[in-house]
């Protein structure tokens, strides 16, 4: 039974959300906010569940012979901080954000610098061809068109805006087109119940 | 209904009977595709892994089924579904880790039915599907212990990603696995580029059902977006043209 009715619903309801979007007059519309606020819903629900798989997976790494216990063992330890936190002070639990997770965050994009310079001088030992040397050799031009010099003027700052508003906005306009039909034909393959992400053959 | 609105609809429409009608004509169509070598190196990958018994991790990104950037989150379902079935006999089940606690349910369930497909039930653990972390970085700083600890052979980073991609794509060139990684977004794209050493470019990230032999749709669907791709072209010539006989006019 769940075979014939898991995707006639998934069928069903994208249809009802996809005319609702097209069609905001209609009552269609009005049943299309509805199963939107019901997914809203459903995925604050799929979060808790989505806690729980986290804490059996961490619990069972401290529990195994697997590495890393110790940083299991602190997240689940943080996790359980938070969450008595949570439920006894909001104020307690912003300052918990800003004062952990904010610098935390800021620190991992710092890092990402420092490992997207390795990995431009990592390019061309795995990739060493023509296109690999345009791409390193315009980093390059927009990065020292975005420095700011000392006592000279910057010659790359005329290129920059250059290569961003011309080449890259065509460049990018035009992987966004190619984006754009494949993110319809995947709705169009979910709609026909070709592709089933809800399970099932 | 204003004009955007009816635009979008024409060609939802349009498209769906182009599928439709395409794959109506079944065998009457040729399998032909530019080679992406990629695709070529990730089933060699799956079956290098299957040999030794070695792990496949499917990172999936961290974007909501709700978010409007949900086809990427759902291509990656679909990549992970496809090549789940072919990897499902390896000694250690595939993983799959997910940003987004709705999308870690799917990841388990397309695994479940994976698992189920190829025989190899009793290989399934409900814990192959992982939720590592709720905010992009947190999810990428989660998954890094997976890539460098549980035994893997072959990384697929597909899906929706920022930036924070990186931290994935070096760690799985650092432990030397075979990585392929596909996203939606630009700038991850490039920073993909740069640090991933089989990277999809565009719209290739949709394109794996086809290449992996998912099925005929997946066919269909490419063939599909090529037309309505060289029709999109055509009508921005004639715009061009147009504007330009306008301005000489």
């Amino acid at each position: 039974m769940t075979k014939f009715f898991a995707p006639a619903i998934a069928i069903a309801v994208g249809l009802l959300v996809l005319l609702g979007y097209f069609l905001p007059n209609s009552s269609l519309a009005g049943i299309r906010v509805i199963i939107v606020q019901w997914a809203v819903i459903l995925a604050g629900v799929a979060f808790f569940v989505g806690v729980i798989n986290l804490l059996t997976v961490h619990i069972k790494k401290i529990s195994g012979k697997g590495k890393g216990k110790v940083y299991s063992l602190l997240l689940v330890f943080s996790l359980l901080i938070t969450l008595v936190v949570g439920l006894f002070s909001s104020s307690a639990l912003n300052t918990i954000f800003n004062a952990v997770i904010l610098p935390v965050e800021s620190s991992l994009l710092a890092i990402m610098a420092v490992t997207l310079i390795y990995a431009g001088i990592r390019l061309l030992r795995h990739r060493n061809d023509l296109m690999a040397v345009i791409f390193l050799f315009t980093a390059l031009i927009v990065m020292l068109g975005s420095a700011p010099l000392p006592f000279i003027e910057n010659p790359f700052m005329g290129i920059r805006p250059w290569i961003v508003s011309v080449l890259a906005t065509s460049g990018a306009r035009g992987i966004l087109l190619g984006v754009a039909l494949g993110t319809l034909f995947t709705g169009l393959r979910i709609l026909i119940g070709a592709d089933r992400p809800y399970g099932g053959k | 209904m204003q004009i955007p609105a009816l635009a979008g609809l024409i060609l939802v429409l349009f498209s769906f009977v182009l599928l439709i009608g395409l794959s109506m004509l079944k065998d009457r169509i040729k399998t032909s595709f530019r080679d992406i070598p990629a695709f070529g190196k990730f089933r060699r990958a799956l079956g290098t892994a299957v040999e030794d018994g070695s792990r496949i991790h499917f990172a999936l990104g961290s974007v909501s089924p709700i978010d409007s950037r949900t086809a990427a989150s759902f291509a990656s379902l679909s990549t992970l579904r496809h090549s789940a079935e072919l990897s499902a006999a390896s000694d250690k089940a595939p993983l799959a880790t997910s940003g987004d606690a709705a999308l870690a349910i799917l990841s388990q369930d397309s695994l479940k039915t994976a698992h189920h497909i190829a025989g190899a039930d009793q290989q399934y653990r409900s814990t192959s599907g992982r939720l590592m972390g709720v905010t992009p970085f947190s999810y990428a700083a989660g998954t890094l212990s997976t890539i460098y600890d549980e035994g893997i052979s072959a990384n697929v980073i597909a899906g929706g990603f920022g930036v924070e991609v990186g931290l994935l794509s070096d760690a799985a060139e650092r432990t030397r696995s075979f990585t392929l990684a596909a996203t939606d977004s630009i700038p991850a794209q490039a920073v993909l580029y740069a640090s991933a050493s089989e990277p999809l470019i565009g719209e290739e990230l949709y394109a794996a059902g086809a290449y992996l032999k998912a099925g005929r749709t997946h066919l269909v669907s490419l063939y599909a977006q090529d037309i309505l791709r060289w029709l999109i072209i055509i009508l921005l010539l004639i715009g061009a043209g147009m504007k330009l006989l306008a301005g000489l006019l």
